[in-house]
């Protein structure tokens, strides 16, 4: 599976990312710089966390407008898969190839911490090797991550099971103090209608290995490659 | 022509920086202050010679890029053919 990590003036995942990518899951991967347009040969578009154009005006809103992420909504109506991260999400939010917005977050600190998430949908490319109800252990780093969308939207995102990850407990329990940032419905990652398109605030690539604490992140990328390697069936690796 | 253009949090969404603003004004002894919402200023120059025409083309902007539809609202104040007042001289352009 060929992976494009997306560069953007102010990223600063991308080197986490194309070390996973390259080193722990061995895929060949390369940088994709703004202004770039050409994804030939790309199956999957990382968008890293960072603060892409310095967040100038809002999180995400100018990097939105960049070359690279004008040809998005292209690639993925051809079938290529897109995982944004953190300032990723932040950047598919605003492109509006994922529905609602990253504010704020709630208690106004920059919240860097480990979060447990619960998995609430297994039917995606990007959450296959999971199972519903899970609980997987990452890093967030963020001071906009607060979702928000109107409640219409909202009810089309519970209905058409694209509510992916939601902060919980270690007990994989919704309560307010496991939500570190006031989202809405303790939303932390969203797909597309299609699936194909994933929004997540926390990092699976900064819990890869386990030399750094975790590697819950690992089975993000385990989901994507058994899609491709195994044509629709999914093997445990 | 000179525009002005005011983007708010569109009523009802939660301002956290402006809460927190007014928190501090009021332990400043500002206590008759009940009510604080931040927004932003964008001023602006455009070479279009009619009002309409101007207020057109920043209202496209605000639509592409200048305001988020889901959290915000703006306004569009046409300034006249003068420079943005505070501004001290008409605004250059950025090299």
């Amino acid at each position: 599976m060929n992976f494009g990590v997306a560069v953007f003036p102010g990223t600063w995942s991308d080197a986490d990312f194309c070390h996973v990518i390259a080193e722990v899951v061995h895929q060949p991967v390369r940088y994709v710089w703004h202004r770039e347009s050409d994804l030939r040969g790309l199956d999957c578009v990382i968008l890293p966390g960072g603060f892409a154009y310095g967040d100038y005006l809002r999180a995400g809103a100018v990097a939105a407008r960049s070359p690279l992420v004008r040809v998005l909504p292209e690639f993925v109506a051809e079938g290529g898969l897109v995982l944004g991260s953190c300032n990723g999400f932040q950047i598919l939010c605003e492109a509006g190839l994922l529905p609602g917005v990253l504010m704020r977050n709630e208690c106004l600190q920059y919240r860097c911490q480990t979060v447990h998430l619960r998995v609430e949908s297994a039917d995606t490319v990007f959450t296959r090797a999971l199972r519903e109800g899970q609980v997987l252990t990452m890093p967030i780093s963020h001071g906009e991550g607060k979702y928000h969308a109107d409640p219409r939207t909202l009810a089309r995102l519970q209905n058409g099971k694209q509510i992916v990850f939601r902060y919980a407990t270690a007990h994989g329990r919704l309560e307010p103090e496991a939500n570190p940032n006031g989202s809405l419905d303790a939303i932390a990652g969203v797909v597309n209608e299609a699936g194909t398109v994933l929004g997540m605030m926390p990092h699976p690539e900064r819990a890869a290995e386990m030399i750094l604490g975790g590697a819950d992140g690992l089975l993000i990328f385990h989901s994507l490659l058994g899609h491709l390697v195994e044509e629709g069936t999914f093997v445990q690796r | 022509m000179t525009l002005r253009v005011l983007v708010r949090l569109k009523p009802g969404i939660m301002d956290v920086q402006g809460t927190a603003v007014q928190r501090a004004l009021v332990g400043l002894g500002f206590s008759d202050l009940t009510g604080l919402r931040i927004g932003k200023v964008i001023e602006m120059d455009l070479e279009v010679p009619s009002a309409e025409g101007a207020r057109a083309r920043a209202e496209d902007m605000c639509k592409k890029l200048l305001a988020n539809p889901v959290l915000e609202d703006y306004e569009v104040q046409v300034l006249g053919d003068v420079a943005a007042p505070g501004s001290g001289a008409k605004m250059s352009r950025p090299s």
